[in-house]
């Protein structure tokens, strides 16, 4: 099973059956999985924003929800984590491709990459970084943590931790 | 007639149906006018109305009105290729266009002046997309919700507001009884 089938079962698992995402070359293997899973409603958004609003509507539908987003959604998607998800106090899993890391070709992915974590952090956002093979065995407790406390909650996930681009 | 006419106007119909509310006023009047559990009010957030509404659609089976506004809209155009591409006939899409964002003191909009709200969402592949004068909303809305197919109206008003409170209720709450009310209608 590849790291991108392992995540979405763990979706699958914790009963994720909405999933937004925005494209990211890096994230690529985990959004075709979703893609193929067949008990998952994928949903490309055009923005992260609007994507938090599907999710937002889709948890209080009843389907637990996910969004799938490059780290630079982050400078994009303030105000809705404060204003909806947290403001209303609703569960979402982001799983989040940290460009800008070691092993980055494009230099402007890291002027977003050094303000990610300060910025989750500012928010109050519980974080954690994938950066070996491996540290993906931590999701399934991740999601469930998640929908545990009903708070966002940030998967950042490295080049080294996807093998390079 | 204003968008507080029609949400009076329309009022009877929308107290059956699942209801996702614009922020500011549009949420202010309607929770003065009829305040229902069925009524998801935005407290913030610009643009998503349509989003969340067509969320709530896509999770379960009974009808979803998502009231919006032409300033909401032009916030979040991105929302309507997702709606035409993600059909979910429980799903009506009501945007009461008064050509100016009333939640800041009226300042006109561009849907106000060149740009049709109706010809977009026709153009981003939305099928049933019904433009109507104000005073026609209610029977546009009614045909749509007994139709079961997914259609966005765009209700063309005049501008300008009453005065109204602002809502006080806490947001957890707004939520934890709307999901109460999903729940008990699907069941």
């Amino acid at each position: 099973m590849s790291v991108s089938e392992k995540i979405v079962a763990d979706f699958v698992a914790n009963n994720i059956q909405f999933v937004t995402t925005v494209p990211c070359k890096q994230l690529g293997g985990v959004i075709d999985a979703v893609e193929n899973e067949p008990s998952i409603y994928h949903i490309p958004s055009n923005k992260e924003d609007e994507g938090m609003g599907l999710c937002a509507g889709a948890f209080m539908g009843g389907k637990r929800p996910a969004i799938i987003m490059q780290n630079t959604a982050i400078g994009v998607t303030v105000n809705t984590l404060v204003t909806l998800t947290q403001f209303y106090r609703m569960p979402l899993p982001m799983l989040i491709s940290y460009r800008g890391e070691l092993k980055e070709p494009v230099a402007c992915q890291v002027e977003m990459a050094v303000h990610t974590k300060a910025l989750l952090n500012q928010l109050n956002i519980p974080t954690y970084h994938f950066h070996k093979p491996g540290d993906e065995d931590e999701l399934d407790a991740i999601l469930k943590y998640t929908f545990m406390c009903n708070k966002p909650v940030a998967i950042l996930t490295d080049a080294t931790f996807w093998g390079g681009y | 007639m204003i968008r507080s006419d029609i949400l009076r106007d329309i009022a009877p119909i929308l107290s059956n149906q699942l209801v996702v509310c614009n922020i500011g006023l549009p949420s202010q009047e309607l929770h003065m006018i009829d305040d229902q559990d069925s009524n998801f009010y935005m407290l913030g957030t610009m643009g998503l109305s349509s989003s969340i509404g067509l969320g709530v659609a896509l999770a379960q089976d009974k009808t979803v009105i998502s009231i919006d506004g032409d300033g909401s809209v032009l916030t979040n155009f991105g929302t309507l290729p997702t709606i035409a591409n993600n059909v979910s006939d429980n799903f009506i899409l009501l945007i009461i266009d008064n050509g100016s964002y009333g939640s800041t003191g009226d300042q006109p909009t561009y849907a106000g002046k060149k740009t049709s709200l109706t010809a977009v969402a026709i153009a981003c592949g939305c099928e049933n997309v019904i433009e109507c004068r104000a005073e026609e909303t209610g029977s546009v809305l009614q045909a749509a919700i007994d139709s079961k197919k997914m259609t966005i109206i765009v209700s063309k008003c005049d501008s300008g507001n009453i005065k109204v409170p602002v809502i006080m209720k806490d947001p957890v709450v707004i939520r934890d009884r709307f999901m109460n009310e999903v729940e008990r209608r699907n069941t």
